[in-house]
């Protein structure tokens, strides 16, 4: 997610990002009370074309799809051997079209954004002792450093391989974690001296 | 102007400070030292992230070990490594995230924001993840992340010691175009060339407190002969 995100100006783009997982809620809830493949087809058509309104390429969209195709064909090939291809299709089709839909609220959302509605719709947490901010922080936080995190990792192992140690999960942990825990207290000491109050 | 009086600073038993006082008034200096020297302990206490075990430190009057927030906003530090210093997975967020804790409003924001990323020539990476900018680009990022705070001192410590040639130049022309007083620990002697003043540290002392020139040269005939 921290990088998926396109710049644009369109509908989508402007539209509030709690309306947009709302409307993700409702639509991909819909979706499972249609079974009538025509309408399930022209579901898919007018998001694929929603693509185009929000500024995207259907390359754009066929790339949210690409990473399950191999899923949808096996779940078609199940369906249409054990039931029928019409069901098949059905299935797919409902899967795609959420897929699609999902995918649209990633490409015209800004991280940021997402945040701060989790952040004003975990206010009634508070009472029991959850903070929004610490919970949006700490969300930000991952995103951030899950790439940092990839670089450290391959580093130690590419500094472990050079020295003769091929897989080996503890020896690459240890150091790891290590220089993780030393970056934590430098990003603790980052947060405070950038004016951070967690109240 | 930064007041030090009769600092100790020490991590368990070991001291890293000893009896530290000075004032810095000059609008460039240059802190250099050996590795465990205090310099970057030095750098820290600051804007408060670390506070004396004695003495105390003044920041236009306020004390860090009272008010350390009130003396974070008017100290903008600079970390060695901008990858622990860039908190939000988008350029545009990173900058935003120490004028939200202001409490700026989004225009507000905004207005800042558009402004240093010209500054900064970083405005076609606004909506880029952090951590797909090269090595001197996530530096000067950094650094826009601190000035956007328009603090009144800026203290860095070692900004350009993970950097090539023509990114520690290029981070080197962002400091001497800088309005505000500065404060750099670095290992870059050539950096501190035009610069007001240089204390040199040594074992948590001061070896070396003059002009660029005079102090480098007693901090180099020091360290060639340890």
């Amino acid at each position: 997610m921290h990088d998926l995100y396109r710049p644009g100006n369109s509908l989508f783009h402007r539209m509030h990002a709690g309306h947009k997982v709302l409307c993700l809620v409702f639509a991909g809830s819909t979706i499972f009370l249609v079974s009538n493949l025509i309408t399930l087809i022209a579901a898919l058509v007018m998001i694929t074309f929603c693509y185009r309104l929000a500024g995207l390429s259907l390359s754009d969209a066929y790339q949210q799809l690409r990473p399950v195709v191999v899923v949808l064909l096996l779940i078609l090939i199940v369906q249409g051997l054990i039931h029928s291809w019409t069901l098949g299709f059905t299935v797919i089709a409902r899967f795609a079209f959420l897929l699609l839909a999902a995918g649209l609220l990633t490409l015209t959302t800004r991280v940021s954004d997402m945040i701060t509605t989790i952040e004003s719709n975990l206010h009634w947490l508070r009472p029991i002792g959850v903070n929004p901010g610490k919970v949006s922080l700490a969300i930000s936080l991952t995103l951030r450093f899950i790439p940092v995190m990839r670089r450290v990792t391959t580093e130690v192992r590419e500094a472990q391989k050079v020295r003769g140690l091929e897989r080996n999960l503890p020896a690459l942990a240890i150091p790891v974690i290590t220089r993780m825990l030393k970056m934590s207290d430098d990003i603790s000491d980052a947060l405070d001296a950038r004016g951070y109050d967690p109240h | 102007m930064i007041d030090i009086t009769d600092v100790d600073l020490k991590y368990g038993d070991r001291t890293i400070l000893k009896n530290l006082s000075l004032r810095l008034t000059e609008k460039r200096i240059g802190i250099v030292g050996s590795n465990g020297s205090g310099k970057s302990s030095f750098a820290r206490l600051l804007n408060g992230l670390v506070l004396p075990d004695q003495g105390q430190v003044l920041v236009d009057g306020i004390d860090t070990a009272k008010n350390a927030k009130a003396v974070r906003r008017k100290v903008g530090f600079v970390f060695q490594n901008p990858d622990n210093q860039i908190v939000m997975p988008i350029v545009e967020e990173d900058l935003a995230f120490g004028l939200k804790n202001r409490g700026l409003s989004k225009a507000e924001q905004a207005v800042k924001i558009d402004a240093i990323l010209k500054h900064y020539d970083l405005d076609e990476h606004r909506n880029h993840p952090a951590h797909l900018l090269s090595g001197g680009q996530k530096q000067l990022l950094a650094i826009a992340g601190v000035l956007v705070m328009q603090p009144s001192y800026v203290v860095m410590d070692e900004p350009t010691t993970l950097l090539d040639l023509r990114n520690t130049m290029r981070i080197s022309r962002a400091i001497d175009a800088l309005e505000q007083p500065v404060i750099i620990v670095t290992h870059d002697l050539d950096l501190l060339s035009d610069f007001d003043r240089v204390i040199a540290f040594d074992q948590g002392r001061i070896l070396a407190d003059d002009t660029p020139s005079a102090a480098l040269k007693t901090y180099i005939t020091a360290m060639t002969h340890a």
